[in-house]
């Protein structure tokens, strides 16, 4: 039964999770005064750019080939091992916070390699400021992380998320975590105040610039491996903000998780509307801020 | 109770991380100004022996003064002074945000080696005391502006009002108040100092004070220098 649900979960997440993105452009096209995009536009998108054929530089090696499965493939085992509404997952062992942590850090660093293996300038500035800012964005997700397992006594995602609550601790130091993970969130999926996700060929985008020489179904993983990325990020968000769950039913679980999810993209348009690309100057002091707070909350729970 | 202090605290702490990544004066100002919000309504939280007449008022008097009075006049002698908006660093808002963290976990340390003789009702106070004053004497040494250095007095001056609240609960209410009295003239005074230094240098940057010379002696180069032309 726990494992039907858990392969349930996994489905839902392959087939939902570019759902998340239409509902983050509804929600800009919305607050513009647009009708916006079909909710599903970026089924499409991945579908069109599936039937399409690849064509590859004669520069390029292998490399350029690896980096959008990999980074698929990497999302994917991610998908394994974080639980959703709080059911057990596929996989969990003490530590695969680590697992998740490294899998996506082998993600960007295929697609960092896959853009300088293409051999273009712009793209290798594109992949110098993608591992900048991760280098910046990874202490405040690894301290946020120390602080939920302190307080929870457990080093897998399994017993993190869904377990504590902003409510459940008097100090506020799940809120703190939760804002620095939501800035991780913006700045692993490449959104509005770090990353412009509707900028192309210009000198100040970030993660778009490192998969221009990508095409036809290369193009369609990256989305679509950025779309899973967006739903595991969020689960983890979602995770750490929820209350304790374990005495509700099955199905406010799930309703809970998935309008978590859905509400979070919600709110990443919102932010979107409102906000501008801050300048590449001043993305290291949100990320640092970032830190800030999960080390404040490690300290809070620490101390 | 011990929650709002926590939050409080936690509240406090955010402001002094904000002061440190603040760009802009005016940003600043209104952060300072933050922080001496959540300052004025601690010790009414802090206190266990109820709400008296004398914590109201010092309360209430706090939030006025930090909260409302020292920011009017701060905005005031940057309106006057028609200074530049963006504030210039000796070390950066990263560099400052990176110590502001270094220095958050030594506080922690030094909260631990330095207990109070009393238990405080909360853990986290006296490092947070400890960061707000770093923070303030970080600023004044760490910022061009003259404006930036009474916003860090401002700051410093909180951490030690903080301090008074936690470990000093039946402080005198007279000795409140004279210190009150000194900040508000303190800050009074600074704030004419920076619409001077403005008007003598056409900025408010303090670096430019080591220019500064006797006015007689200035006046008499300036004189010469004239005359050999």
């Amino acid at each position: 039964m726990t494992s039907t649900i858990a392969i349930a979960h996994i489905i839902l997440a392959l087939v939902a999770s570019p759902l998340a993105l239409g509902i983050i452009n509804r929600t800009k096209a919305t607050m513009a005064g647009r009708r916006g995009q079909p909710l599903s536009q970026a089924y499409f998108d991945i579908i069109k750019l599936l039937r399409k054929g690849a064509v590859y530089s004669r520069t390029s090696t292998w490399i350029l080939r690896a980096g959008p499965l990999v980074t698929l493939a990497a999302v994917g085992i991610c998908l394994l091992v974080v639980p959703f509404a709080g059911a057990k997952p596929l996989l969990s062992f003490e530590g695969d916070l680590i697992l998740v942590a490294y899998l996506l850090g082998l993600s960007r660093l295929f697609t960092v390699l896959a853009a300088l293996d293409t051999g273009s300038s712009l793209e290798g500035m594109g992949a110098s400021r993608e591992v900048t800012f991760s280098m910046l964005a990874e202490p405040a997700l690894f301290v946020g992380l120390l602080a939920l397992a302190r307080v929870t006594h457990s080093l897998s995602f399994d017993g993190i998320l869904y377990k504590t609550g902003v409510t459940g601790w008097s100090i506020g130091a799940p809120a703190l975590v939760a804002a620095a993970l939501f800035v991780v969130f913006l700045t692993e999926n490449a959104r509005m105040p770090i990353d412009d996700p509707n900028t192309h060929l210009e000198l100040t985008m970030i993660h778009e610039v490192m998969v221009l020489d990508h095409g036809g179904p290369d193009l369609g993983f990256v989305q679509y491996g950025s779309a899973l990325k967006l739903w595991l990020l969020g689960i983890l968000i979602v995770g750490v903000a929820s209350p304790n769950l374990a005495a509700a039913s099955l199905w406010a679980r799930e309703g809970f998780a998935i309008g978590g999810i859905f509400v979070l993209a919600v709110l990443v348009g919102i932010v979107e509307s409102f906000m501008v690309r801050l300048r590449l100057l001043k993305v290291p002091q949100l990320l640092i801020g970032a830190g800030a707070l999960s080390m404040l909350a490690a300290i809070l729970v620490l101390g | 109770m011990n929650d709002l202090i926590g939050v409080i605290v936690v509240l406090i702490i955010m402001t002094n991380f904000l002061l440190l990544a603040a760009g802009s004066l005016r940003a600043s100002v209104r952060i300072i100004s933050l922080q001496g919000l959540a300052l004025g309504v601690l010790p009414l939280c802090v206190h266990q022996g109820g709400l008296t007449i004398r914590l109201l008022f010092i309360a209430v008097l706090v939030i006025i003064l930090k909260g409302l009075v020292f920011p009017r006049l701060l905005m005031r002698s940057l309106r006057e002074s028609g200074s530049a908006r963006a504030i210039t660093f000796y070390v950066g808002p990263i560099a400052s945000l990176l110590i502001g963290i270094f220095v958050l976990g030594s506080s922690l340390w030094w909260g631990y080696v330095l207990p109070l003789p009393e238990a405080t009702p909360y853990s986290l106070a006296i490092p947070m005391v400890f960061f707000t004053i770093v923070t303030g004497l970080f600023l004044i040494v760490s910022r061009r502006q003259a404006l930036m250095q009474i916003v860090g007095y401002l700051a410093l001056e909180n951490g030690i009002y903080a301090f008074g609240v936690f470990f000093a609960q039946s402080e005198s209410m007279l000795i409140e108040l004279g210190i009150l009295l000194d900040v508000f003239v303190g800050v009074f005074i600074m704030g004419v100092m920076v619409f001077h230094i403005s008007r003598e240098f056409d900025n408010i940057e303090t670096s430019q004070l080591s220019t500064l010379r006797d006015w007689i002696h200035s006046r008499n180069d300036a004189a010469a220098k004239k005359d050999g032309r």
